[in-house]
């Protein structure tokens, strides 16, 4: 508790020579405390940083202000219910987090998932990227002080909410993901409305680029700020865009394809993964802007299949009491904000012993400490901006 | 930190005898400019968002998302799940609203707890740490849900008769309360171990 507004220095009062002025000017570093609670992010993320001037020497995140406890919880929940849980960690890409414990489940079950629920699932995951993507797309120019992208990022995120909410009946949190398959079939006619959807967003998106890319001041905020090397990227586990922003060519649905990957990633295929070299802070806001390009022909790819498979069931029935065979295994996929894993271990009974959670943005902030140092205090914002975190991502 | 008594709320001398029209049309002002202060801590926070969006636009309502911070505030919604350790920052904020000041607590974790209703580390509802005027249910809860509970903490603005005994009933027991008083001690490691599981 002691820490919570105490100045301390942590390497004592320092010699600073001014060169204009006058003269030798005693000073000490100063701790700045950020957040928890701060308008700059969506969230309560809390930084501890010493400042010597406006130049930031050491930078220390503060994580668990949102530690809910979920892993322990899950040790509760049966397989059904572990799901409402798991979605909400990352409330963002809620699909995204579903998928992973029920692929993971399924596998262990030897369940065989129907094809028409592979494919719906495929569209859907890839319908919540763009939802996560456009939330950043909107948050991330606000936070560098441009207000007006957030309304045309929202616009569109309402778009496409609007198809998500008629199928699975959420706007966030979609519980659509069963262990065997989905809750239920689509409704008639969604896949019309999904294919307008997209074409919708597809259309209007020019105005949300127009405002970002080629922008001069964003680009003077963002360019040649917060280098990320690729050993930092390796040496910190950070995937996702940030990773590939560094030009770290790696993404799960190509490297180790789940659901309907194998065939979008194909060679021909419309999935490609985006990489820049840059791995500055506008590198990573152009990966994200491209791979929203990406999942939307993806998401027609997904509707155009679907609409050629025959009608048939979308889930698989199972035992009332739900229980796992005694093993374990790691399931990962790849979230909008990066890898994201569940290590299962079950003991044979209707709720797991463990379920290890492994979040994209709990080692993508952990690199903080290597992009702030050396950083201007105004440049703060748009590095951790930059990392595309979600607070519950980070403290589970 | 040396902690300072902060002086018990009142209401101006002109508020206090004001006659019964005049307090109606300060409460008229008092509800159409709701300055609000946006505690955004999880899911809820992004259906906050997307109620100040234009499709929903609370604005028209009167509430004004722009307040710099709490000090400048007068309602505080608090969207997402209140952790013991968050809890803490939700009261000192608090605290530094002045008074009359409203509080709507958005969503299932903030009133209850919700899904995460048996965690070790979550509040079971930011009622425990400061008093609540408005619960919008749902998890998350629509921004409709966030529109309907702002017109009820409309009506309930309209039909207060503020006093600065009644606002010293209503705040000043609270005043006890410090951030200090509402931060869990540590919890003290289990006796015994439990060997294998």
């Amino acid at each position: 508790m002691g820490q919570t507004g105490e100045v301390t220095t942590t390497d004592g009062p320092r010699e600073l020579t001014v060169g204009m002025g006058a003269g030798g000017l005693a000073t000490a570093d100063m701790v700045l405390n950020i957040g928890p609670q701060h308008p700059a992010t969506h969230g309560v993320l809390r930084l501890r940083i010493v400042v010597d001037g406006e130049r930031i020497i050491t930078a220390e995140p503060v994580v668990g202000y949102m530690h809910r406890g979920a892993e322990k919880l899950f040790e509760v929940r049966d397989y059904r219910q572990i799901i409402v849980l798991a979605n909400r960690h990352d409330w963002l890409s809620a699909f995204a987090n579903e998928l992973g414990v029920v692929l993971g489940v399924e596998q262990m079950l030897g369940l065989e998932v129907p094809e028409r629920a592979v494919w719906a699932r495929t569209l859907l995951a890839e319908l919540n990227r763009v939802l996560n993507h456009l939330m950043f797309l909107g948050s991330y120019p606000l936070e560098l002080g441009a207000i007006t992208p957030i309304f045309y990022a929202f616009r569109e995120r309402e778009e496409l909410q609007a198809v998500m909410e008629e199928a699975s009946g959420g706007r966030m949190h979609y519980m659509f993901n069963r262990v065997g398959g989905l809750k239920e079939d689509l409704p008639a006619g969604w896949l019309d409305r999904v294919t307008h959807a997209v074409r919708a967003v597809r259309g209007r998106l020019p105005d949300l680029e127009a405002l970002i890319s080629g922008n001069e001041i964003l680009e003077a905020r963002t360019r040649g700020i917060g280098l990320l090397s690729p050993e930092a990227v390796a040496a910190y586990g950070v995937s996702g865009p940030i990773a590939r922003a560094s030009g770290v060519d790696m993404d799960l649905r190509r490297d180790a394809p789940y659901l309907a990957y194998p065939e979008l990633f194909a060679p021909g295929g419309p999935g490609r993964v985006v990489t820049r070299t840059a791995g500055d802070c506008l590198a990573r806001l152009e990966v994200l802007l491209e791979q929203v390009h990406v999942s939307l022909d993806l998401a027609d790819a997904c509707v155009e299949r679907m609409r050629s498979l025959p009608q048939g069931p979308v889930n698989v029935r199972l035992p009332k009491v739900l229980k796992v065979p005694e093993g374990d295994l790691y399931t990962a996929t790849e979230n909008p904000l990066g890898f994201n894993g569940y290590y299962l271990v079950s003991r044979g009974e209707k709720t797991p012993w463990r379920l290890k959670l492994r979040s994209a943005s709990f080692n993508n902030i952990g690199v903080l400490r290597e992009l702030l140092p050396g950083a201007l205090i105004s440049d703060m914002v748009a590095i951790l901006g930059s990392t595309f975190f979600v607070v519950g991502d980070i403290d589970k | 930190m040396a902690t300072v008594d902060l002086p018990l709320p009142r209401l101006g001398v002109g508020a206090e005898t004001a006659p019964r029209p005049i307090k109606v049309v300060l409460n008229w002002g008092r509800r159409y400019s709701l300055w609000v202060f946006n505690f955004g801590l999880a899911c809820c926070a992004i259906e906050f968002i997307a109620a100040s969006m234009a499709r929903h636009d609370f604005i028209r309502l009167g509430v004004i998302p722009f307040a710099p911070g709490p000090r400048q505030a007068d309602l505080m919604v608090v969207s997402g799940t209140v952790t013991d350790k968050m809890a803490p920052a939700v009261r000192r904020l608090y605290d530094q609203m002045p008074e009359p000041k409203y509080v709507i607590s958005f969503g299932a974790c903030s009133n209850s707890g919700g899904p995460y209703w048996d965690s070790y580390c979550v509040t079971k509802g930011v009622d425990t740490v400061v008093p609540v005027d408005v619960y919008v249910p749902g998890c998350p809860p629509r921004p409709e849900a966030l529109l309907q509970g702002i017109i009820k903490l409309q009506e309930k603005i309209a039909s207060e008769s503020l006093s600065s005994k009644g606002m010293r009933a209503k705040y000043g027991g609270h005043r006890a309360a410090t951030a200090a008083e509402v931060t869990r001690p540590l919890v003290a490691p289990p006796t015994r171990e439990v060997v294998g599981g």
